[in-house]
């Protein structure tokens, strides 16, 4: 089951997720615990930034499709991975 | 998703371009909308799980929805011109080419992020970033948040973290006590905005003061500020700084339409240098939301023929732009913040240059070839702009895809290309 009152059920990393309806995979990641969305080229650890589709920084992997986390909303059962060293 | 033509072409969904379509719409010709957010309302007016939505932003959200001749679509990129009146986009599932007749540009502003010390490390975010971020879900209950830059955007960012259980520890505006106060006194021409104010003031406010160094290891730990000739530093987990807006400027570049003080020149029709091509809101020049309405209106009616409706709006367009001039002069950035970077500091963020690698070339291109700097997937949207600002070089010409696609949309324009 991926959806209960008001949550719905992500995989981020792998793990099984729980976060209300109508947020982004960039607040689900927040949500988890763990904000990082990609390691840059130099091996600094990045969060979003812009927050409005500029400035790349929260690129992850989203159903097997890259997509910028601030733009994306969760949807029940989606899969999230983040971006390492690009 | 598929091919699609319409009469009237608005890119954009935020009030300028909720503005344009409803205006265009009344012609009866087709309106099509193509926004690259989840939802329409742009930035000022962006919707998300605990957001409520200003009155007029529901009244023009509404008002949209209803007109039978206008469809709006959603997360939607523009990528390319591909020949005359066609566009490609993509979106969350596939691309397509739109044919217009008459294209009205509302494609809004973006932050203005200036490097400093420590800015890319999590915790630190834009402050228009940290608000959208917050009505999107971002949980920040209990965190101690600074807000620094420059704008009346600062207060409205306080505002939502503190309605989402933060805790604001310091509002820093760059801009001076004197100029504030001349800003406030004659805030009685504009009554609304007045009002406005008075519901945004914040006890942590402080004028003449700027953000110097973000301090952490892994993440956002301090900041170290200036607020006139002291220097403090304040513990925090959150950093949002902006300093302003800069208009978006790219496609309008892409389609060869003239600029004017690195925004979008348009004459008295909102018109841009190129023909059947209109343009309205922020990318336009910034000038707030009213501004935005106004001018969208102001082109939807002109690019159908309407040019009597156009006229009437004309003087409520005025006021507005002399609001917007004295937010400009109030607010206008104190040349020290060009300083704060220091040689490690990096620039581009996509490719980790720094600003000591940017030192001693003439201009973007001669920095970018051997650097890389603006080579990574934002395409110098954050670090040509800090660079122009910094710097003083000239904007990058926009580059084909306007942003990163997938590579059936890099095909498909290849095609496109092949057939002409």
């Amino acid at each position: 089951m991926s959806q209960k009152q008001n949550q719905l059920n992500v995989i981020l990393n792998g793990e099984s997720l729980w976060v209300p309806e109508g947020v982004s995979v960039a607040a689900a990641f927040s949500l988890s615990g763990e904000d990082s969305c990609r390691v840059s080229v130099s091996g600094q650890v990045r969060t979003p930034f812009c927050g409005m589709g500029v400035c790349q920084e929260c690129r992850v992997t989203v159903n097997g499709l890259r997509r910028l986390a601030c733009q994306t909303l969760c949807q029940p059962g989606m899969q999230i991975e983040r971006t390492e060293n690009e | 998703m598929s091919d699609l033509v319409c009469d009237v072409l608005v890119i954009g969904a935020g009030p300028a371009g909720l503005a344009a379509a409803r205006a265009a719409a009344e012609s009866g010709q087709s309106v099509l909308v193509l926004d690259d957010n989840l939802r329409p309302g742009g930035q000022i007016w962006r919707d998300g799980p605990n957001v409520a939505l200003p009155a007029l932003a529901q009244q023009y959200r509404r008002a949209v929805e209803a007109l039978s001749n206008v469809t709006l679509l959603n997360g939607v990129k523009i990528i390319a011109c591909c020949g005359p009146q066609n566009i490609l986009y993509e979106a969350a599932t596939g691309s397509g080419v739109v044919n217009y007749q008459t294209l009205i540009l509302c494609c809004g502003a973006r932050e203005l992020l200036l490097p400093f010390p420590g800015w890319t490390l999590p915790g630190v975010t834009g402050a228009g970033g940290l608000q959208a971020q917050i009505k999107q879900g971002l949980p920040i209950k209990g965190e101690r948040v600074a807000i620094a830059g420059s704008g009346p955007l600062l207060m409205a960012v306080a505002d939502s973290v503190i309605k989402a259980g933060g805790e604001v520890v310091r509002v820093a505006e760059q801009a001076s006590a004197m100029h504030l106060a001349a800003f406030a006194g004659g805030l009685w021409r504009w009554p609304a905005k007045l009002r406005q104010s008075f519901t945004l003031l914040n006890r942590h406010y402080r004028p003449d003061s700027f953000v110097l160094e973000a301090i952490g290891e892994q993440r956002l730990t301090a900041i170290r500020l200036q607020t006139g000739t002291r220097v403090t530093t304040l513990a925090c987990e959150r950093l949002a700084c902006g300093f302003g807006l800069v208009a978006n400027v790219e496609l309008a570049m892409l389609l060869g339409c003239r600029l004017s003080d690195d925004a979008v020149a348009v004459d008295e029709n909102q018109q841009t240098s190129q023909p059947k091509i209109y343009a309205a809101g922020e990318c336009t020049g910034i000038g707030g939301s009213e501004l935005a309405l106004t001018e969208g209106a102001i082109a939807g009616y002109v690019a159908t023929d309407n040019q009597q409706r156009a006229k009437g709006l004309m003087r409520q367009r005025d006021k507005w732009r002399r609001f917007a001039d004295a937010v400009a002069q109030a607010f206008a950035l104190n040349p020290a913040l060009k300083a704060l970077a220091e040689p490690q500091t990096l620039v581009c963020r996509c490719e980790d240059v720094s600003l000591g690698q940017l030192n001693g070339f003439p201009d973007w291109t001669a920095a970018k070839l051997s650097s890389r700097c603006g080579m990574g997937a934002c395409q110098g949207k954050i670090c040509a702009t800090a660079a122009r600002h910094l710097l003083g070089w000239p904007l990058p010409a926009p580059r084909i895809p306007l942003t990163p696609v997938r590579v059936e949309t890099l095909a498909r324009l290849n095609d496109i290309e092949t057939d002409e």
